[in-house]
């Protein structure tokens, strides 16, 4: 009872998560099977734009197996539209968007009709009968003709602008404006964030049971609380007649961050046939109708004093939404506008974004959503701008950057930034790179007129996350809140469950959150048991992304966990016949001051509550609380990458020779799980710098639509990184944590190619557009400039 | 398409015999999760490119080596034995040491590509029992994982590999 008990917040604990999946006792969706159960095809449009003559259905009804097939004509009055929840501006242009094509298609396998069979390959068959009679048009495809208005996606809205959204320190009240900015040195660069696709391994599936009226459904989605919201308004059907369940997810990066067509067309039907059904795209689907992310032009004007000191930024851009509007998709630039500035001084910034429409499948949010679009532009321009003053590159941004007491910070883009440390995480880094070796081997190899030549990149970079203080998502217009919910409860035997709003899908919420709890109930981690993913044991939830379930929903976790500790500890003091304020809670239990064997565990409380023989009057019997947290502010993590480049200038070829990562998230509770992040985030950066691009060709037909053509790395593809920490707490939360899910992907891509630049200088090169294949790397080095 | 033609395919799969009648197109890999009821092997794509339906395979005596489950079909597989990741434990329910090695070393998040990257690594310390990093990225560079960058993959499979290597030298120390 006295022992004490190891701090678990800080430790390496392996994941209570890995046992069932290394040894395929999984629960994915398209594990499930229901008695009954059907199975769905989806027949998707070939064309980019067409219009759709006819549908005749009637074959594929006749084959053999199969119970229904229905097209978005049958449906037509009953399907809605799939929801955007955060029209950014008051006259955004939101088109219509069935989940089944009504009358038209606008992209390459949008939806058109679907078959309900008595298994896969029956339903699959069956989709060779549909008979659909298409008139092309032309599509819009060019981001900056369909900017132009040259040919229109959504013929009836007159343009494909969806919205224009700008923001201006001059006008916001906190700075100046670029106009009067003092220019002695201007850059201005164009850059093109190509589109991505987010990839993640585990197609997505949903199963619909609808059972008598009840409907419950699986879905891989990191969404399933707004799911089930979005499932209530869109069809009907009472919320509390829908359970959904996210299972055993298998990854998203924001990917899954969706209300899908997919998933509505499952549940119309199981609907019409009164079965369970289940849908499980193939990886074709998935490249397909899965959302798309980046896919942005972007124009940057950094102006500065010859001494090196920003005075002023001012961006344009471009964002592709695709053919409709997804259901963040407007909003993920915008999260990026408030990262141009990044951890620099300015003192006037403008932004300017319009959203435009194109015949491609939509755009949202992928793994860092608009921030790490924002940090390629700024740290691919502050290099620009070091190379026309001739400064060390990372002595010009250690010029303007926000110094360790400077802080909290109010930036020019109108966030308070809590706590940094920008010195001490690039010392580290540079440290760990060896930077100035590195420069000499760099001269040599120049001066030697090396064909391979050395490049040297680096980025640092802070994002906005813990997504996010209701108030402030309110005013940008976003549908719901940003706060998260946990619930816990202490059963008679001092076992703990825990119900997160969080919808983990690989991050290991699971281990992290009974850490948290241990700690803060002076339990066992082993104890504690983390409920997740179900609305029906966790009603209460805004779910995983934007790094936001630790800052948020850790938070809340702790709180719930302090109510619970202020009911025990009043139980214990009745217990020790002493005052509350008596007892301090250390080594795991309530201790009487001054006399530390006399104590309690937070487990004697539970039992004492179970049995209730002997309660302090007022005391319900019961050890559990529920704790919302809204944040007042976001977190900010940030960090310094440094990456070391070999370039083949005969053939092109990039080699990274060394990678370090040095990132601040704040308090750390799990080290293994944070550095898992940062792993697997410079990943996904590094292959948007040298390997991904989702391509259409000149009709709209999307080239990469399977893995053969869309190259995301192997292990053979990727270095090994040296990666690190400062630890720097947050202030504006209990835990003093920052978020470290986008980090890696937001740092390194522009670290790479920075580095790709950096070797090809001397060859008069300043841009390699992405992804930085051979081929582009070698027409940059023969023609010098951009490739 | 004749639906109704089928074959019988008799398979064994982590250690128990399974004679079914398929249809001639069966991919193994829907073969195992659809009439098997092995789910564990998982399809990540549609064009044998991800590896997360890794099989262990081979004849009913002979050596077994890693297969993409859904480049084989079911037929091909009449008289094998197959050993999925639900059976790679041992009897007792004693992980292999790459299963170990991917939980000590964190190796896994989401985990879907799990099985197929566990089946691989097990293979390839099978015919390399002590790679170079190169050599496991290289070895595994038929299965994509989206989470980890496969740095923790590769130091799990060197600790699996250290591991499998004391244990088969320790029968001959213990004979000294």
């Amino acid at each position: 009872m006295t022992s004490t008990i190891e701090p678990q917040v800080g430790a390496a604990r392996k994941r209570k998560e890995d046992a069932r999946l290394i040894t395929g006792r999984t629960r994915w969706t398209d594990n499930i099977a229901l008695p009954g159960m059907l199975h769905l095809a989806i027949l998707r449009s070939p064309h980019a734009s067409a219009r759709i003559a006819s549908i005749d259905v009637s074959a594929a009804k006749r084959r053999p197996g199969v119970v229904d097939v229905f097209s978005g004509a049958d449906v037509k009055d009953i399907q809605g539209s799939l929801p955007c929840a955060w029209p950014v501006t008051e006259d955004i242009v939101h088109p219509v968007r069935p989940p089944l094509a009504d009358g038209f298609v606008r992209h390459h396998g949008e939806a058109v009709a679907v078959v309900v069979a008595r298994d896969r390959a029956s339903a699959v068959d069956a989709l060779e009968d549909i008979e659909v009679e298409y008139d092309p048009l032309a599509p819009v495809l060019d981001l900056r003709a369909a900017y132009e208005d040259t040919g229109l996606v959504h013929p009836d809205k007159g343009t494909n602008r969806s919205y224009t959204w700008i923001f201006d320190s001059a006008d916001a009240g906190t700075g100046s404006s670029v106009r009067d900015a003092p220019a002695e040195v201007t850059i201005n660069r164009q850059y093109v964030q190509q589109r991505l696709i987010p990839a993640f391994m585990e197609p997505r599936s949903v199963v619909v049971d609808p059972g008598m009226g009840e409907y419950t459904i699986w879905s891989a989605t990191q969404i399933p609380h707004i799911l089930r919201v979005f499932y209530a308004l869109l069809t009907g059907v009472p919320e509390h007649k829908i359970r959904v369940i996210a299972p055993d997810v298998g990854g998203g990066f924001g990917g899954k961050l969706q209300v899908t067509p997919e998933e509505l067309i499952a549940f119309l039907a199981a609907q019409r046939v009164g079965k369970p059904v289940k849908y499980t795209e193939t990886r074709s689907d998935t490249m397909l109708s899965a959302h798309h992310g980046r896919d942005q032009l972007q124009d940057i004007t950094l102006t500065a004093k010859r001494d090196g000191t920003l005075t002023g930024i001012h961006v344009k851009l471009i964002a592709n939404m695709g053919a409709y509007l997804g259901l963040v998709g407007p909003g993920v630039p915008i999260l990026g506008a408030f990262m141009y500035n990044s951890i620099y001084k300015v003192p006037a910034y403008r932004f300017e974004c319009v959203g435009v429409f194109t015949n491609t499948t939509i755009t949202d949010a992928y793994r860092g959503a608009g921030r790490p679009e924002a940090t390629y532009a700024i740290e691919r321009a502050m290099d620009e701008l070091a190379a026309e003053l001739d400064m060390d590159p990372i002595e010009l941004r250690r010029k303007n950057w926000i110094n360790a007491d400077e802080f909290p910070f109010t930036t020019v883009a109108g966030l308070v930034y809590d706590s940094g440390d920008y010195d001490a995480a690039t010392d580290k880094a540079l440290d760990l790179f060896g930077y100035a070796e590195l420069r000499a081997e760099q001269e040599r190899r120049r001066a030697a007129g090396d064909p391979v030549q050395l490049g040297l990149g680096v980025s640092t970079y802070t994002e906005m996350c813990g997504l996010a203080p209701s108030r402030i998502l309110g005013a940008l217009r976003y549908a719901a809140g940003g706060w998260e919910s946990a619930s816990v409860r202490v059963l008679p035997t001092g076992k703990v469950e825990v119900v997160t709003g969080t919808s983990p899908h690989g991050q290991g919420h699971v281990t992290a959150w009974s850490q948290i709890v241990a700690d803060e109930l002076g339990v066992a981690f082993e104890d504690v048991e983390v409920l997740h993913g179900d609305t029906r044991t966790s009603h209460k939830g805004l779910d995983t992304y934007g790094s936001r379930s630790l800052a948020v929903g850790g938070v809340a976790l702790v709180e719930a966990c302090r109510k619970v500790r202020d009911k025990a500890r009043v139980v214990a003091a009745h217990m020790l016949e002493c005052s509350p304020d008596d007892l301090e809670f250390t080594g795991g239990a309530f201790r009487v001051r001054g006399t530390p064997d006399a104590a309690r565990t937070v487990a004697d409380a539970a039992f004492a509550v179970f049995a209730a023989h002997d309660l302090p009057d007022g005391v319900e019997a019961s050890l559990d609380a529920d704790a919302t947290f809204d944040p007042q502010t976001f977190s900010f993590p940030h960090g310094t990458h440094l990456c070391a480049t070999e370039v083949d200038t005969q053939t092109g070829h990039v080699r990274i020779r060394s990678y370090v990562a040095v990132d601040d998230v704040g308090r750390v509770v799990n080290p293994l799980i944070v550095e898992g992040q940062v792993h697997g985030g410079v990943a996904q950066g590094i292959a948007q710098a040298l390997h991904e691009e989702a391509v259409y060709d000149a009709g709209g037909t999307l080239l990469t639509g399977s893995f053969v053509e869309y190259t995301i790395p192997s292990a053979a593809d990727l270095p090994t990184i040296v990666s690190d920490r400062t630890e720097t707490p947050a202030t504006s939360n209990p835990l003093g944590v920052k978020g470290v899910g986008e980090a890696g992907a937001i740092a390194a891509t522009p670290a790479v190619v920075n580095a790709i630049v950096d070797a090809l200088r001397p060859y008069g090169v300043h841009d390699v557009p992405m992804p930085c294949t051979p081929e582009r790397v070698w027409r940059a080095v023969k023609r010098g400039g951009v490739a | 398409m004749s639906s109704s033609h089928r074959v019988r395919v008799s398979v064994d799969v982590d250690g128990t015999r399974y004679v079914d009648d398929v249809e001639p197109r069966t991919l193994l890999v829907h073969h195992l999760r659809e009439q098997l009821g092995k789910v564990g092997t998982v399809v990540g794509c549609d064009t044998s490119n991800c590896g997360s339906c890794t099989v262990l395979m081979g004849g009913a005596d002979g050596p077994q080596h890693s297969v993409k489950s859904c480049s084989v079909l079911a037929v091909q597989a009449d008289g094998a034995s197959v050993t999925t990741v639900e059976g790679l434990a041992g009897p007792g329910g004693e992980l292999h040491a790459v299963q170990r090695a991917f939980h000590e070393l964190h190796a896994l998040q989401c985990g879907f590509c799990t099985p197929g990257m566990i089946m691989s690594a097990v293979d390839l310390l099978r015919d390399n029992p002590d790679p170079s990093d190169a050599e496991v990225r290289e070895g595994l560079s038929g299965n994509l994982c989206r989470c980890t960058g496969y740095q923790n993959i590769v130091r799990a499979v060197q600790s699996a590999a250290a591991a499998l290597r004391a244990q088969a030298e320790l029968p001959e120390e213990a004979t000294v």
